[in-house]
């Protein structure tokens, strides 16, 4: 019997976050620091409107587009956010989870041979999903001198005349980092000159602890009108299992964004798609409590690693944490494998995220502080050792 | 800083002081003075510790008495409220809308002992005009506090 399998496919690697999973799976009393979903449950509000509609009866498809109630919301909700004003009628797509955007952003953009810079340490989908694309990934390695945010001079040595697209994955996971104003003002200026298009992944865009207030790529001028701003509901109200996202973009791209994802997916799930509308008119007081216990705990992990001595940046959005562990000499894996074996606490190793990763761990801290401090409990005690040696 | 200094200590009244200020973004003498403060402005009324007795094999027997009452001139509910809460082992006295007027939270050794309170000391007032007394059965959650189950985490171990 011949090969099934497309050659294109075969050569990708499996996630490095798998392997480590499957460890972990085997082994018992483990705690793990390694989730990449929030701890709340859905707000009961929000749950309490998917039940009804299906009480209801509405599982029928919704339109391929999403439901027009929730379009709106979600225009309304970026204009509050952000400032920018998006068309729902069709500039405005409901996909399954940011993921489903960000691969069809990448496959509606991408001509064979077309280069797309990847920014990393970064979420595994956007090498894999632009080979499956037909484009060629370009990796763009970020420095932790620079607190892991782009620079217009890193995107001006990838660029070549071949670059279509730049994903901007911010607020970062696994890093944490976030860029300024000021950081977006020079990647925009570079964008123009080199008439590429940008693919702005912000699912994290809520979960965001910097004094100043949140800004998008698309709040610089000229970027609208050439940015795929991506964002969802799993992170920002716990709704992970819902899959649920959306993408907001320039109306020819979303366009052929909808037309794919009619043919691939037809739509969003419906019960989702209504309690997401419940989430954007009356979630905002949620949001807002899960942030500030976020940032007690990104602070009570700052100040822990600070005491033991694990030199790590401060992160200013999403849930994790990227301390470095350069100084003990030995790789982020090594280092990860032996703190689940001998400590039976699981971090997921930096390497997972890009090759640039290494000698960096990635600690979510998606947990009560009860768990974290038991965790940390128990890494001091691993770092204590690993320094004696 | 107040506010979540509150929400933080409302749920956990044990926390070390040094922790708190790491986890609120503030100094260590800033926690200690705004905690003063609250105290003696009356907004922390108390610190206090959810026990469950019954899993020490002591018993203790709780109620909940609605009671209706006669307010008094010039002074309403007031005067016979704080006659039911001197009692050591009321819990809580409230006014509240609806059917009855006060509603009173007691725990005692027994159900004998819960009864005779309410018929020796309770209903004996002279403004109580009738009571109906409700034993706690079981308690699911008390002070925002699961009893009963211990908190699952069904999440995936690790997800990118």
């Amino acid at each position: 019997m011949r090969n099934p399998l497309a050659d294109k496919v075969v050569e990708i690697k499996p996630s490095g976050i798998r392997k480590f999973f499957d460890i972990v799976s085997e082994m018992e009393d483990v705690v793990s620091l390694g989730v990449g979903e929030p701890d709340f449950d859905t707000p009961w509000h929000i749950r309490d409107e998917g039940i009804y509609s299906l009480e209801k009866g509405r599982t029928f498809y919704s339109s391929n587009a999403g439901l027009k109630e929730l379009r709106i919301e979600i225009c309304n909700y970026i204009d509050r956010k952000l400032g920018v004003h998006y068309q729902y009628s069709d500039e405005v797509l409901i996909t399954v989870g940011g993921s489903e955007a960000i691969d069809l952003a990448l496959r509606v953009m991408l001509n064979p041979g077309e280069e797309v810079l990847i920014p990393q340490p970064c979420f595994v989908s956007y090498e894999p999903c632009t080979i499956l694309a037909g484009g060629t990934p370009v990796i763009i390695e970020l420095k932790e001198e620079n607190k892991f945010r782009l620079t217009a001079e890193e995107v001006l040595n990838a660029v070549t005349d071949k670059t279509k697209v730049l994903v901007l994955p911010f607020p970062n996971n696994p890093t944490g980092a976030i860029m300024e104003r000021k950081d977006l003002e020079a990647i925009a200026k570079v964008v123009e000159e080199k008439d590429i298009f940008v693919i702005s992944d912000e699912i994290y865009s809520e979960l965001f602890y910097h004094d100043d207030k949140y800004v998008s790529i698309v709040n610089m001028p000229g970027m609208k009108e050439r940015t795929i701003l991506i964002n969802g509901f799993s992170k920002a109200y716990a709704m992970t299992g819902w899959r649920l996202g959306y993408a907001c973009g320039p109306k020819e791209i979303m366009k052929q964004m909808t037309k794919v994802h009619q043919f691939a997916i037809m739509c969003a799930p419906t019960t989702s798609q209504y309690a997401a509308i419940e989430a954007l008119k009356n979630g905002d007081e949620d949001v807002e409590e899960m942030r500030k216990e976020y940032n007690r705990r990104r602070r009570y992990l700052l100040h822990a690693f600070k005491e033991m001595g694990l030199p790590c940046f401060e992160p200013y959005g999403a849930f994790y944490v990227f301390p470095c562990i350069k100084q003990f000499g030995i790789t982020s894996d090594e280092f990860a494998t032996r703190l689940l074996e001998e400590e039976k606490v699981a971090v997921v190793p930096g390497t997972a995220f890009g090759d640039c990763g290494e000698g960096y761990l990635r600690i979510s801290y998606a947990y009560s502080l009860e768990n974290l401090k038991i965790a940390i409990g128990r890494l001091e005690s691993f770092v204590k050792r690993l320094t004696k040696d | 800083m107040r506010e979540e200094l509150l929400s933080v200590i409302e749920k956990n009244s044990r926390i070390d002081l040094k922790e708190l200020a790491v986890i609120l973004g503030v100094e260590e003498i800033d926690v200690v003075n705004e905690l003063a403060n609250l105290e003696k402005e009356g907004i922390i009324c108390g610190y206090h510790t959810l026990i469950n007795w019954e899993k020490i094999s002591i018993e203790k027997v709780s109620a909940l008495i609605e009671v209706r009452v006669t307010p008094q001139r010039g002074q309403g509910f007031d005067n016979i409220a704080e006659r039911i809460y001197k009692y050591p082992e009321v819990d809580a006295v409230y006014l509240i809308s609806g059917g009855y007027d006060l509603l009173v939270s007691l725990e005692g050794k027994s159900l004998k002992e819960v009864a005779q309170f309410v018929s020796d000391k309770l209903s004996t007032l002279d403004s109580v005009l009738s009571t109906a007394t409700h034993f706690v059965l079981k308690k699911y959650k008390d002070h925002g506090t699961v009893i009963s189950k211990k908190n699952e985490d069904e999440r995936e171990k690790i997800t990118p």
